[in-house]
């Protein structure tokens, strides 16, 4: 019966995206609708096929729900890569702009790649990421297995055709240009819909948890998913112009606006890209290193702390802007504040290890982890400090930010997810252990020295150019244009790329160590039924 | 009184008081007597039902 309703709903979405495809008033709105015609009509044709069919008794599925999980890890490795590759390209773009072609004019030049590397590698890569792990954790720490049946599989799918929207429609230029919100309205809404389900997904599995306490790992990954929620909702208010175009245009307006954005923009960096892989940390650096998380009552605080300082962190994007200098100023104290409890969080990260050093030693896995929370540390303490209004009115709109932002994401949060990924895999695939140890260390090395290589040129090349600008001469004339500005750090954007590539090169060992795993890897001996009595 | 006056008198006395109180109290909730033993249960719970969920006529563990 359920079979007859989707059916219906699918026929009318094939039939409603068909129409929309033919009254389509911008290219990217049409080859969504095309897309979403494809995809509906294909769902359509796969549930006709199934209905109706003698139902074959399948026992009811008691194991955890691990099919999801692995779908996920793959994406996140795959993402990964495209998300890498598409930065590498780009910073060889700003170093050689010959390489924004004149035949892809218009497509693959920097404006319209630049986002398409920003979400590919925040929301593709870092999304299934914590998608996938939260699935994986949030069953393990619950000893349950996930709410909602195949609900889970839509947030996976769901979640992954948001992103095929958004990278096709940056190409094809639909684009509310708010920062790592760019994503038009149906596409918004869409994802609005997948995270709800995630949501009652998630939330499923912790109410029906057998554990009476709910590991705090999950309160981060809680936190991540209710506050994007909250944040996408409210950034993207806006009105279409027509229900056949993508264009859409925004409730607020002027300074509201830009705080609204940078509202959203703070909170996206504090809940899914430190909240989210937090909850990572607290779970996969404890099982890694076989130990329990060095205190626990510090990670109850850091959680407490972080929830309710980084909310108000925003404003510091709009220092010198028609922003009232109250506001700024707010955003500036609460980054300070935020140093502390980041601190705490990564000295719990890293104190996890104590009594357990040598594992740095032997197990590169963990040296992953480790330098992960390192760089965690280092960018909460390079944040606050550059969130200063003194010390932004030099760094702001330099390369510093940009710098800053990476050490950031390829350090804490791409270091984390390899590590992730590298305690995954075995598990998820019932291996004993991954296929190389020594590829791992080659992916560790690659990736470190790639991603100081990138920092190290960003600081020299951001300090340079912010002083460059305010450089004024006797008279008070300033002395360099814009353009000598960019002649002068070609030298740093070739460094910055050669660091990319590095570390492109690390994830692409990844990949290959990770398919040798579930490939080559010997199987685990099966544990016998015996599940030891607790 | 105009909206805007109205909500930013109300943010901020009782809902900035509202908020540092509670976040105040959760610290002192954390460092509750007793507290170190009892977090110890959670911190190790991480390393039970690695395999499989737990049996549903098992009792809930604590």
């Amino acid at each position: 019966m359920i079979n007859y309703l989707k059916l219906a709903a699918l026929g009318v979405i094939t039939l409603f995206a068909a129409i929309a495809a033919n009254y389509a008033r911008d290219l990217a709105y049409m080859v969504h609708a095309i897309i979403i015609m494809v995809v509906a009509g294909g769902l359509f044709l796969w549930t006709l096929r199934n209905t109706d069919e003698p139902v074959k008794k399948v026992a009811v599925e008691t194991g955890y729900m691990d099919g999801v999980v692995r779908y996920g890890v793959v994406a996140t490795a795959f993402w990964g890569v495209v998300g890498f590759l598409a930065g590498t390209f780009i910073a060889f773009q700003l170093a050689f702009p010959a390489l924004n072609f004149e035949w892809a004019e218009g497509y693959a030049n920097f404006g319209r790649l630049r986002p398409l590397h920003t979400s590919a590698v925040i929301f593709a890569f870092g999304g299934n990421a914590l998608i996938a792990t939260s699935f994986y954790v949030v069953q393990r720490t619950s000893a349950a297995r996930l709410f909602g049946g195949n609900a889970a599989w839509f947030v996976f799918w769901g979640y992954n055709l948001f992103i095929v929207l958004a990278a096709t429609g940056y190409l094809l230029g639909a684009t509310q240009s708010k920062e790592y919100a760019e994503p038009e309205w149906y596409v918004d809404w869409w994802l609005t819909i997948v995270w709800v389900v995630y949501l009652v997904v998630f939330m499923g599995t912790i109410f029906k948890r057998k554990e009476k306490h709910i590991y705090v790992a999950n309160w981060f990954f809680l936190s991540f998913i209710v506050t994007v929620a909250m944040l996408h909702i409210v950034n993207n208010l806006s009105v279409p112009v027509s229900i056949w175009g993508s264009k859409s245009v925004q409730v607020f307006s002027g300074v509201q606006d830009a705080m609204t954005q940078w509202w959203y923009g703070h909170n996206a960096v504090g809940f899914f890209l430190t909240a989210g892989f937090l909850g990572m940390m607290y779970y996969f650096i404890p099982k890694q290193a076989e130990r329990p998380v060095y205190s626990y009552k510090l990670s109850i605080i850091h959680f407490w702390a972080l929830i309710f300082i980084y909310i108000w962190a925003g404003p510091h994007h709009l220092h010198y802007t028609a922003l009232p200098d109250w506001a700024s100023t707010l955003g500036m104290v609460f980054s300070i504040v935020l140093w502390m409890p980041s601190w705490g969080g990564m000295i719990n990260g890293l104190m996890t290890l104590s009594g357990a050093w040598d594992k740095l030693r032997t197990d590169p896995v963990i040296r992953m982890m480790v330098i992960s929370v390192g760089f965690y540390g280092m960018s909460t303490f390079e944040g606050p400090m550059m969130s200063i209004r003194a010390v932004n009115s030099l760094s702001h709109y330099t390369d510093w930010t940009i710098g800053h932002v990476h050490s950031g994401a390829l350090g804490w949060n791409g270091m984390i997810t390899f590590g992730a990924l590298y305690y995954l895999v075995p598990k998820l695939w019932n291996k004993e252990r991954l296929y190389s140890l020594s590829l791992v260390s080659w992916h560790f090395w690659l990736a470190t020295i790639g991603i100081i290589l990138y920092a190290a040129s960003m600081w020299v090349t951001g300090i340079m150019e912010g002083l460059m600008w305010r450089e004024v001469d006797a008279n008070g004339f300033l002395v360099n244009s814009f353009a000598d500005t960019v002649a002068a750090k070609f030298p740093m954007y070739v460094a910055r790329g050669l660091g990319g590539v590095m570390f492109l090169s690390g994830s692409i060992i990844m990949c290959y160590n990770l398919w040798m795993t579930v490939a080559k890897a010997p199987a685990k001996a099966e544990a016998s039924a015996a599940v030891p009595a607790e | 009184m105009d909206m805007y006056t109205i909500t930013r008198q109300f943010a901020d006395s009782w809902m900035l008081l509202f908020l540092f109180g509670f976040f105040v109290s959760a610290i002192v909730w954390v460092f509750r007597p007793g507290s170190t033993k009892e977090y110890r249960k959670p911190a190790e719970s991480i390393f039970r039902n690695e395999d499989r969920p737990a049996n549903d006529h098992e009792e809930a563990r604590t």
